[in-house]
């Protein structure tokens, strides 16, 4: 494993661009302190650290839905594609629409469904061979299914970056293979930027990993993968980076 | 299967009464048995039935009305702050002030007929229904929240789409006990004063020592309460599909 040094990356034209956040709690705690952080355009950059390191809370920062106070600054390059699509770890499918109202739910509740948004729907869940499971309510999905309509919903939105929050992690192994298959070819060429805890899915699906670590939280460093995702378990570039990584974030958590 | 339990249940009832009447030997004018009152409903089935018309109009109207102030009353709440402020106490007082007290006060201001028991009706409906449905639209989950404010939704239908179907099952629950306590109010109303109705019938039973007569108004009401718990409770099943049906959206 190469690793780069904290705040570096072969990063080329950065869409999402974090400069010297610093976050307080009001008990105390500071989360970050002058973090410095470049999401590059198209790619799928992983966040990884150990829990509590606040992965899930920049993510929601970027997205705007955190409710703190922050000093730094968060920049959309550029500056007009500040719209995000979001993927957590719960599917949040509402359960009184059918599987297409749930991947068209963006669109409807900004009032825009049109025949277009409609065929365009239909397109993604052929795609993602739901097809002929258009009308069935959530409860009668999967949970693979379920997350599938989750990753079509945040693909209708055709926004400039995904935020994907743990999307995977309450699925099966089997299930999970498959979902970062699905989403690996769904999402590129689109700026992507993914928190997980699964070193492997981080492995799998990134362009970059990026570990976050220590207290205040910081970037400990970041790593550039040069296959195209995603990869198999026998990828060289998998075999050679899971076990240091997976020490690495065993030595942060231990901290 | 519920048709099943309820016929069992309906059975162990009427024979425990019996047996009950049988056992302790009380007389039939304290207590009488489910053979005479069974007696009475046939015999006074016209006045019976005249009665307990006026009754579940004045059920049936109660229950609209108060539905209706009661989900107005929880949405105002939920879109604007200001109006929260000003209704919440008014919600509160609604229930802090016994409902039978104004039951005279009620008959004064709106008569003897049936404005009033609806009315009282009403008040009884109004704060489990307002308070179950505003609790539910409180309690729509913050991340469904932030997903529609990530996807730039419009107000109104984020109120639409999300909240107002996230409250639905507990909006449920209150109309269900609003409408198992909505005859309460009816009947209270008609013996404070009256001229028709159960409660009407039943004081002017009592006047007349006719206690299979009160009796078979008091079990008429019972089984119209249960139809009508049992009528709401079907369409409810059928307007939250989602939580009784799990497979094609209607």
């Amino acid at each position: 494993m190469k690793p780069g040094r904290p705040g570096e990356g072969s990063v080329t034209a950065p869409a999402i661009n974090i400069s010297g956040l610093r976050l307080r709690f009001d008990s105390g705690k500071t989360l970050f302190d002058s973090l410095d952080l470049a999401i590059e355009a198209g790619l799928t950059t992983c966040i990884l650290g150990p829990s509590g390191c606040g992965k899930s809370t920049l993510l929601r920062l970027i997205s705007g839905s955190a409710d703190f106070t922050v000093q730094g600054s968060i920049s959309f390059l550029p500056e007009s594609s500040n719209k995000v699509a979001w993927m957590g770890q719960d599917d949040l499918l509402l359960p009184w629409m059918s599987l297409i109202d749930n991947v068209m739910l963006g669109a409807r509740l900004r009032g825009e469904i049109t025949d277009t948004v409609r065929r365009k729907a239909q397109k993604l869940i052929a795609r993602a061979r739901l097809a002929g499971h258009e009308d069935d309510l959530p409860g009668a999905l999967s949970g693979g299914m379920r997350q599938r309509c989750a990753l079509l919903r945040t693909l209708m939105e055709d926004r400039p970056a995904l935020l994907m929050d743990e999307p995977f992690s309450a699925l099966d192994a089997l299930t999970r293979v498959k979902l970062q298959n699905l989403s690996a070819e769904m999402t590129r060429g689109t700026t992507t930027l993914l928190v997980t805890h699964d070193v492997m899915e981080a492995l799998r699906l990134a362009h970059r990993i990026v570990i976050l670590g220590g207290t205040p939280v910081r970037m400990i460093t970041s790593l550039q993968l040069t296959s195209p995702p995603p990869r198999q378990p026998d990828n060289p570039e998998t075999s050679e980076h899971y076990g240091p990584l997976l020490q690495l974030l065993l030595q942060e958590d231990q901290r | 299967m519920t048709s099943l339990r309820l016929l069992i249940l309906a059975g162990g009832l009427l024979g425990g009464w019996q047996i009950l009447v049988l056992i302790t030997g009380i007389p039939p004018f304290i207590l009488p048995g489910p053979l005479p009152v069974a007696g009475a409903i046939v015999e006074h089935w016209q006045v019976l039935l005249k009665h307990l018309n006026t009754t579940l109009i004045e059920i049936i109207i109660g229950l609209l009305i108060g539905s209706l102030l009661g989900t107005s009353c929880a949405l105002a709440m939920v879109v604007s702050p200001l109006l929260k402020r000003w209704m919440q106490p008014v919600l509160v007082i609604s229930q802090a002030i016994p409902v039978f007290a104004l039951a005279p006060i009620l008959v004064l201001w709106l008569g003897y007929g049936m404005a009033s028991k609806v009315a009282m009706a009403v008040l009884i409906i109004f704060f489990p229904v307002a308070a179950s449905f505003y609790q539910g639209m409180r309690r729509t989950s913050p991340d469904l929240l932030d997903l529609a404010r990530i996807m730039d939704a419009r107000p109104a239908a984020t109120l639409r789409h999300i909240i107002i179907p996230s409250a639905l099952p507990g909006f449920a629950s209150g109309l269900r006990v609003a409408t198992a306590v909505a005859p309460i109010g009816a009947i209270v109303g008609e013996w404070v004063g009256s001229s028709g109705g159960l409660g009407f019938y039943m004081l002017h039973a009592n006047a007349r020592m006719q206690v299979d007569v009160m009796f078979a108004a008091l079990t008429l009401l019972a089984a119209t309460s249960l139809m009508l718990y049992f009528s709401i409770d079907y369409l409810l099943d059928r307007i939250i599909y989602w939580e009784t049906k799990q497979g094609i959206a209607p």
